[in-house]
């Protein structure tokens, strides 16, 4: 006689309903950002040293710009799920929300200051006279 | 087995006290890298940030980068997004079933470290001579 049951494995969600679609969102950043962290490299690689008025006209143009919100945004959202994995592993009651709650505002905080200034870059460039 | 002391029983022995296997070592690395990448990110956005504020702020931040501070975060930021893409791939790879078995974790780990160096190095050589 086999002491197994059909719940061996998990059914559906499994148990705790939530953990599939952050198992699934971190691949899909994690794959997104595959392509973009090369590019990112690339576009700052090539803005390290420039002066400021020259630093302002390039992050002005699509591709750099494009690419910094894109990576900026993914990276910090794969951030923020990612030190969610490592808080629930670390941290307990208290201290685990105080970190998570830290985590997901920081996160959003960067991703905001970064794209402001691409907004203050991207949108100054162009003056039609 | 109700009146067991549970507050002072033996303990296992903890993690440090084994000597890590290489492929505990790269795994481990994975979260650090990932982490501390959150140093490079910061620098590069207060740059950007510091950039659309005022010629002074501009200037620190600008002069930050291009220490010898900066560019140890920097290089140490763009090995650690190399590492930690490399390792993103293995766990692609774990994901779907490949490469679990300890020869395999072995070889990839291996993999993962030269693959990461070699990287950085080439990444600083191009940006050097361009």
């Amino acid at each position: 006689m086999r002491y197994i049951t059909p719940l061996k494995a998990a059914e559906g969600l499994g148990s705790a309903h939530s953990g599939t679609q952050h198992h699934w969102a971190m691949t899909v950043t994690a794959v997104a950002l595959l392509v973009l962290t090369p590019l990112f490299m690339i576009t700052v690689a090539c803005a390290i040293g420039l002066p400021r008025e020259l630093l302002l006209v390039y992050f002005g143009r699509p591709f750099p710009a494009i690419i910094t919100a894109l990576f900026v945004t993914v990276g910090m959202i794969h951030f923020i799920k990612g030190t969610r994995i490592m808080i629930d592993d670390y941290l307990q009651g208290g201290a685990r929300k105080a970190a998570i709650i830290a985590s997901v505002i920081f996160g959003w905080a960067v991703i905001a200051c970064a794209l402001y200034a691409l907004a203050r870059m991207g949108l100054g460039a162009i003056v039609v006279v | 087995m109700a009146d067991v002391n549970r507050g002072n029983r033996p303990l296992s022995p903890h993690l440090q006290v084994y000597r890590l296997p290489l492929a505990a070592i790269t795994s481990i690395l994975t979260r650090i890298t990932g982490h501390a990448l959150v140093a490079g990110i910061v620098l590069i956005v207060w740059w950007l940030l510091a950039a659309v504020s005022s010629p002074g702020a501009f200037a620190c931040a600008d002069w930050v980068v291009r220490s010898w501070l900066g560019f140890i975060v920097l290089t140490g930021s763009m090995w650690a997004l190399w590492y930690h893409l490399l390792a993103g791939i293995r766990h692609l790879f774990y994901d779907a079933g490949y490469g679990m078995n300890i020869e395999q974790a072995q070889k990839s780990s291996q993999a993962l470290i030269a693959g990461s160096v070699g990287l950085a190095v080439l990444t600083l050589i191009v940006f050097f001579i361009f």
